[in-house]
């Protein structure tokens, strides 16, 4: 079997592999990215809107301190404040950094990086290309990695001797030596050879978990991959209930349902509205953010213009907000033709300034649902396009519980808290895809002694069991099941009775995905790779539904039905999941969410953190603003 | 509204393969890949096919739909008559791995031999002032989604394996000329585009324009400058025609 030695071994080839893997080649060390498409194709590239970092090119009144508390505003208070911290206070700089490796953004009138607005962002925040942003920055980080390589070429003689590129190749287990990882076992797509990676450090980034969900925004490799190497390495899992349903997908034709229309629609000025003509949104304000959203028609058109005197239009919610509303719509019966509602921009800004400013979804709409965007509304609804929770890390390194395994970007869990913001997100790859980089480097650094690769055969039969099947479960037929029950019972809005039969099913497409089969050879068979994701699906699918049952709250991401209050008790704890190494009994904890540090929760006016805050937490910081 | 379509497709590993014919339910608004997955659900659970985002955007669905190089996430079964066969094949110019995928790391070795973004050293992070309207020109090139459609169907190297080690191919002519074209880049692109890269074996034929599905505008923003621009230090007789024949002047 091919074996190879590396100091860091990067799981994943999106924003956030490929920043951790240039840090940790940067920090000298022999790094291995592995991802299961192509170079360069990672689902980073669907990214439009932007990266969000608080330059303050547009508005000179933005700073980090503005970004941390939208970030948390964005979360409900429940993201991990560290992370929400180091990443509005370095975002600019990773943003800078691209441009110094040849990316291009939209530029402003003095020649800086222009920024649009978005979402729960109190500025115009995103830093952009059109609506194709998540190509940038793909493309810039593919082409670092190439500048890397052409270096080592005229150091070493061989592009490739410190960081290589395994593209079309699936890791299905990390192996350990003791408590610490030790290397990654997986199988090239292409020929269905097995491939043995010997090396201390793993960093996770393999993105989210969207293909357990009929509709969803996300791509093929999105099942759950990270998420489930590392339960079954001994890895915690925290916020699994919160997963955001972004609210404009297209809704038609039926073959597209799901895919995203970029939220830089109602940032540039793009309204929503029901079967009755109405902007409903205005009718959906939270009490929580009452005074920051306009109330009329008159004040949001002018806040485009004059965000000083005027409050934002209430399209510009936080996403969960803007999603839930859109179901409820819907369900009242006002919502348009095809199952979803009007979102409308050909009626605010000129035809040419669209095709200028939303090229792609321009594009888009017009080759796949034959709707011209310049002329008429586009018909949008929710769809499953990120999960909040993830692996639980080090705010600082990227480190999870399990010596020598790492994780950042989507796969990570805290940063966002119970809901993420637009824009959020390639700018934590950026941030958290250096940490972990640096991370994994620095921990190699301090090892006495390499660990040693077990488990070996163990994974490999693993691997082969679909294959020597005859007759079994066809992996298409339970993965369908699978998304329909997700998306049925663990959806946008859930109650504790339907959670409970999702969790039913679950068990039983776990036994049917052990007597999975796929036929035909190894040489690249999605019927084989198929049955083998399926363990990852349902792995994370349980530990989805297990958390949103328990947590008997709603906030951001995660609405019950029978509980439709937020709940300040509840934000005070976290849900930690964890497995066995053979993936069975998936067990979920309460863990208290550690205080804010003082002078971050003083960022905040005590009238709003009283909305989220429990009296014991009001109490602390009484006391600390007194001290101050 | 689905009815039954028939399909011809590729099928086959390790150098030998065979059309095969299968027929298969069609729903409105669906597009080839989601006819292609169908299949894989329902009848042949191990086709090969490459997809990610199923939105025109990542490239990696590129195949041949009837002999010509679209993304099968893009062409919508509305534009056939139900009545037609569609016959899809992977790419001629890549080696087939199996069935619809291809062997492209060629376009990976040519991506490395193009040296990379080269700012001036005094320039820091942060510090970059650039027009939109300067930015635009390299924006346009920087669309590209790698389906790498033009490198397969330009006719320098789609029957001519003895070109590919001399040959860059239209994809990595833009990325030169987006380079070249980069306000801060201070790299010598020019002599290096003919020389290594094989600028001077294009004839302008514009077949490399007529399959981006982001409707990069190839030769005419980016092989013809190159060109002009090479020619100030060489005399190139395609250039001197292509100058003649679409009237351009600099």
């Amino acid at each position: 079997m091919e074996r190879h030695e590396y100091d860091v071994v990067v799981i994943g080839a999106g924003g956030a592999g490929l920043r951790a893997a240039i840090e940790a080649r940067q920090q000298g060390k022999r790094t291995a990215i592995v991802c299961k498409s192509l170079f360069g194709k990672a689902h980073t590239v669907m990214a439009e809107g932007g990266a969000a970092a608080a330059m303050g090119n547009v508005n000179s009144s933005d700073n980090w301190m503005v970004h941390f508390r939208d970030t948390m505003r964005g979360g409900k208070f429940l993201n991990n404040w560290r992370m929400a911290e180091l990443h509005a206070k370095e975002a600019p700089d990773r943003v800078w950094e691209l441009e110094a490796w040849g990316a291009l953004f939209d530029r402003t009138k003095d020649g800086k990086i222009s920024q649009r607005n978005f979402g729960g962002h109190e500025y115009p925040r995103l830093a952009h290309v059109g609506d194709r942003t998540g190509l940038e920055l793909i493309r810039t980080l593919q082409q670092r990695v190439v500048a890397l390589q052409q270096e080592d070429e005229k150091l070493h003689g061989d592009p490739e001797a410190y960081i290589k590129v395994f593209a079309e190749c699936t890791i299905t287990r990390l192996l350990k030596d003791g408590d610490a990882i030790s290397g990654a076992f997986g199988y090239w797509r292409e020929t269905g050879d097995f491939i043995l990676f010997d090396a201390p450090a793993v960093v996770l980034a393999t993105g989210g978990i969207g293909k357990s969900y009929v509709v969803t925004s996300n791509s093929w490799e999105y099942t759950g991959d990270g998420h489930a190497l590392a339960l079954l390495a001994g890895a915690k899992l925290i916020n699994m209930e919160f997963i955001q349903f972004h609210p404009t997908g297209m809704v038609w034709p039926p073959s597209v349902r799901g895919i995203l229309v970029t939220e830089s629609v109602r940032g540039d000025g793009g309204v929503l509205r029901n079967s009755e003509g109405r902007r409903f949104m205005f009718d959906y304000i939270p009490d929580v953010f009452k005074d920051k959203y306009a109330t009329t028609e008159e004040e949001a058109d002018r806040w485009y213009d004059d965000q000083a005197n005027n409050r934002r239009p209430p399209e510009l919610l936080p996403r969960d907000e803007v999603a839930r509303a859109i179901n409820a719509e819907v369900k009242a019966g006002r919502g348009s033709p095809q199952g979803g509602v009007f979102l409308d921009v050909s009626t605010r800004l000129p035809a040419a300034e669209i095709t200028r400013r939303l090229p792609s979804m321009h594009h888009q709409f017009k080759e796949l649902a034959d709707v011209d965007i310049t002329k008429e509304p586009m018909q949008v609804g929710p769809t499953c396009h990120y999960i909040m929770g993830g692996v639980e890390v080090d705010a600082d390194t990227g480190a999870a519980s399990v010596p020598g395994l790492f994780a950042a970007g989507e796969v990570s869990g805290g940063m966002h808290g119970s809901n993420r913001l637009g824009g959020n997100s390639l700018s934590d790859l950026l941030v958290f895809g250096r940490r972990a980089g640096a991370g994994a480097a620095g921990y190699v650094d301090g090892l006495a002694k390499r660990p040693s690769v077990t488990g070996v055969e163990e994974a490999k039969a693993e691997a082969l069991a679909p294959l020597e099947r005859t007759g079994g479960e066809n992996p298409y037929e339970v993965h369908h099941e699978l998304q329909r029950t997700m998306n049925d019972l663990v959806g946008i809005i859930r109650k504790s009775e339907e959670i409970s039969e999702a969790l039913q099913v679950v068990e039983k497409l776990k036994e049917r995905a052990k007597n999975a089969a796929s036929s035909g050879s190894r040489i690249y068979n999605p019927g084989w790779h198929l049955a083998l994701d399926l363990r990852n699906m349902l792995l994370v699918s349980e530990c989805v539904a297990k958390a949103a049952l328990l947590r008997e709250e709603s906030r951001g991401g995660h609405t019950r039905d029978d509980f439709p209050g937020m709940s300040a008790g509840w934000r005070r704890k976290l849900l930690v999941c964890s497995a066995k190494p053979d993936g069975t009994s998936v067990t979920v904890e309460e863990r208290a969410q550690p205080s804010m540090r003082g002078d971050l929760i003083g960022l905040f006016e005590r009238s709003e953190l009283e909305k989220y805050l429990t009296e014991e937490e009001l109490a602390e910081y009484d006391a600390a603003v007194k001290e101050s | 509204m689905g009815y039954k379509a028939k399909f011809r497709i590729w099928r086959g590993e390790g150098g030998e393969g065979r059309l095969e014919d299968f027929t298969v339910e069609v729903n409105e608004g669906e597009v080839v890949l989601d006819v292609i997955h169908r299949l894989q659900a329902t009848q042949t659970p191990d086709l090969a096919v490459r997809w990610n985002c199923k939105a025109g955007k990542c490239g990696s669905c590129s195949m041949e739909i009837n002999g010509r190089p679209r993304l099968g996430c893009m062409t919508r079964m509305s534009t056939f008559e139900e009545s037609e066969t569609i016959t899809v094949t992977p790419l001629r110019t890549f080696p087939v791995i199996k069935d619809l995928v291809t062997d492209v790391s060629f376009n990976y070795q040519k991506a490395r031999e193009v040296p990379s973004f080269t700012p001036p050293a005094d320039v820091k992070p942060g510090e970059y002032r650039m027009q939109q309207v300067d930015v635009e020109r390299s924006q346009e090139f920087r669309k590209c989604i790698e389906c790498f459609m033009c490198q397969n169907v330009c006719h320098v190297i789609r029957d001519h394996e003895e070109n590919k080690p001399n040959f860059s191919g239209p994809r990595y002519f833009i990325r030169i000329a987006e380079l070249d074209m980069h306000p801060y880049d201070v790299a010598e692109r020019k002599e290096p585009a003919q020389e290594e890269h094989g600028l001077g074996y294009c004839n302008i034929t514009k077949c490399c324009t007529e399959v981006c599905p982001e409707h990069i505008k190839i030769t005419d923003n980016a092989i013809i400058p190159m060109k002009e621009r090479v020619v100030d230090r060489k005399y190139d007789p395609l250039v001197w025609l292509g100058s003649k024949i679409f009237k351009r002047q600099r």
